[in-house]
């Protein structure tokens, strides 16, 4: 009997320790959010002493005379993800009524597959081929299109003014737009697929069409969840690297229109980080980041605090 | 009728944009791995895996930066597993009360979509600027921080589905808490959280920008206290210089990458398919 409650004893001990290894990981995932944002707040603390928040509009961005400014990273990396988000939303929404609404059922997993595939293709692939295979054909075909047609017209022709070289501002936005529409369409697809079957049914059954169920039952009925994974999609649209780097142009001059060459936060980081030399500019790309994460950390709680509340709207219709 | 017409016009319209969406998201996945495949086939040859990266000009392969790559990815999980399998086992089986499980699953899920640059910056902060110098640990530890939360994502959502008469069954016989987890509901969700494994690995493999100021890069074979070469970076370097057997090595790496990658992709995908269908 003894030896039973000692095992027993031994036995709650175990699961003590257990559970507080779980517990203590679990915690850890927490700790490096904050750890990342000490360490960083810490690594910019020099550029920040120095600039301030003046930082965020300063337009130079000089090693030569240690004046920093991150206005046109900033305005590099909301720009590009702006225009992802503006091809990307309708696509996105495209796709997701084709997998959910009209698709055979077949189809729809082999479809589904491919388009998640889109967003497996490594950032670098992405950026080779942007630079290598898109950007010269973009500049051949599309660039001078547009600007045929544009020309003279009040705020569209100085929009796609300038030599067409194929990389810029407007090639790194389609990029990131391919790039993203897997993470949104697949947030549509499956809130898409949470609305009752019984709502759709009832809507068909009064005649309704197929474009009429989708914009007056299934979208209502989901737009928080679309808004999130549209934000999902902005989140990763502004931090993405690799891709932008290749073909953004890295100018860090102010940009006037699309076709011009500029720069983002993270192609900033990228090209220059393991080259600044002095103090200031290591601290002043840190800043960047910084700034770059705050950005994204309240977009992408934003999309899942949207998420959330359709989870919660769902238990409470049904 | 008229009205009838303008609704039937307008379904037929949307149709028709909604399919042309869906081949707009098709053909950019074709023409990406057609280009792949057609700059990066000719640069497989036997001493792409023999020989290291060259300088301008000369011949060699990218046999350093692939074993590099494989080391880092290696050890970047072999740290992340655990800690995301046992953080998400807490999420699942131990988190009912208390405000850390909720507060870990929210910001686990934006770490999730967080951008990579920056957790090389914190990395380097944290390592590379107290050892002084670029390593392949620093590079794994960086891997790592993007292994957890997918790991922490998955191992929770399949903990999920196995079923609470499990557990009952397993406090009936007596087991104690960490057997029953560890011999009852994790094994039974083995499927699933190695599906989390392959899909962190296939998001490491092509990290590049969290290695850019971790492990940086090398000429030569290296051991992890050292910069190290690794495949995507040597990728970036070589598909930025102007030179054209660079451009060919880089483009044989990249389909490297890419075949191991969209792989591991639909390796993940067919191992879940059976848990599903539970």
């Amino acid at each position: 009997m003894a030896s039973h409650a000692a095992r027993l004893k031994q036995q709650q001990r175990q699961d003590w320790l257990f559970r507080g290894a779980t517990r203590f990981f679990a915690f850890l995932v927490l700790a490096i959010l904050v750890g990342i944002i000490i360490s960083l707040i810490i690594g910019a603390w020099p550029s920040i002493k120095q600039f301030g928040f003046g930082f965020v509009l300063g337009d130079q961005w000089n090693p030569v005379t240690h004046v920093f400014g991150g206005r046109n990273s900033i305005i590099g990396t909301l720009l590009s993800s702006f225009i992802a988000l503006l091809i990307a939303v309708p696509v996105s929404f495209g796709i997701a009524i084709f997998l959910t609404e009209l698709a055979p059922v077949w189809l729809r997993r082999p479809f589904g597959i491919a388009i998640e595939l889109l967003a497996g293709v490594p950032s670098i692939i992405y950026g080779m081929w942007g630079l290598f295979v898109f950007a010269p054909w973009f500049a051949d075909n599309v660039q001078p299109w547009l600007q045929n047609h544009t020309q003279g017209i009040p705020l569209l022709g100085p929009m796609f003014d300038g030599p067409p070289m194929g990389i810029g501002m407007l090639t790194s936005g389609l990029i990131l737009s391919i790039m993203i529409i897997p993470y949104i369409s697949s947030v549509m697809r499956d809130v898409f697929e949470v609305v009752p079957a019984m709502l759709k049914e009832s809507a068909y059954g009064l005649g309704c069409t197929t474009w009429e169920v989708v914009w007056n039952v299934v979208l209502p009925f989901t737009k928080n969840g679309v808004v999130g994974g549209v934000m999902l999609g902005l989140g990763r649209a502004l931090g993405e690297t690799m891709a932008i780097t290749f073909v953004i142009g890295n100018s860090h001059s102010t940009i006037h229109s699309l076709f011009d060459p500029g720069t983002s936060i993270a192609a900033t980081l990228a090209n220059e980080f393991t080259e600044a030399s002095d103090d200031l500019h290591v601290a002043s790309l840190i800043y960047l980041g910084l700034l770059l994460f705050v950005i994204t950390f309240i977009v992408l709680v934003l999309s899942k605090i949207l998420l959330l509340r359709l989870q919660k709207g769902e238990g409470a219709n049904s | 009728m008229n009205r009838y017409a303008r609704r039937r016009f307008i379904n037929v319209l949307s149709i028709g944009l909604s399919i042309a969406a869906m081949l707009f998201g098709l053909v950019w996945l074709m023409w990406i791995l057609f280009t792949l495949f057609k700059n990066g086939f000719g640069g497989l040859t036997l001493s792409l895996f023999t020989e290291t990266t060259p300088a301008p000009g000369s011949k060699g392969g990218l046999s350093n930066a692939i074993i590099g790559s494989i080391q880092m990815a290696a050890v970047g999980t072999a740290i992340g597993t655990p800690i995301g399998i046992l953080a998400g086992t807490y999420l699942a089986e131990f988190g009912q009360r208390g405000w850390l499980a909720p507060a870990t699953r929210f910001i686990n899920d934006i770490q999730l979509a967080a951008p990579s640059i920056v957790i090389g910056l914190f990395i380097y902060e944290l390592y590379v600027t107290r050892t002084n110098h670029f390593s392949g640990i620093a590079g794994s530890l960086a891997l790592a921080l993007l292994v957890i939360p997918v790991v922490v994502r998955t191992t929770e959502n399949m903990l999920k589905l196995v079923p609470n008469s499990m557990r009952e069954a397993a406090y009936a016989l007596g087991a104690p808490q960490w057997k029953m987890t560890l011999f009852i509901t994790l094994r039974s969700a083995q499927a699933g959280v190695l599906t989390g494994i392959l899909l962190a690995v296939a998001r490491i493999a092509g990290e590049t920008a969290p290695l850019l100021f971790t492990a940086l890069n090398n000429q030569f074979y290296s051991n992890m206290n050292q910069p190290m070469a690794n495949l995507p970076v040597v990728i970036f370097q070589f598909a930025m210089a102007p030179y054209e057997d660079w451009h060919t090595l880089a483009w044989a790496g990249s389909l490297l990458i890419g075949l191991f990658v969209l792989g591991l992709n639909v390796v993940a995908r067919i191992l879940v398919r059976p848990s599903s269908q539970h």
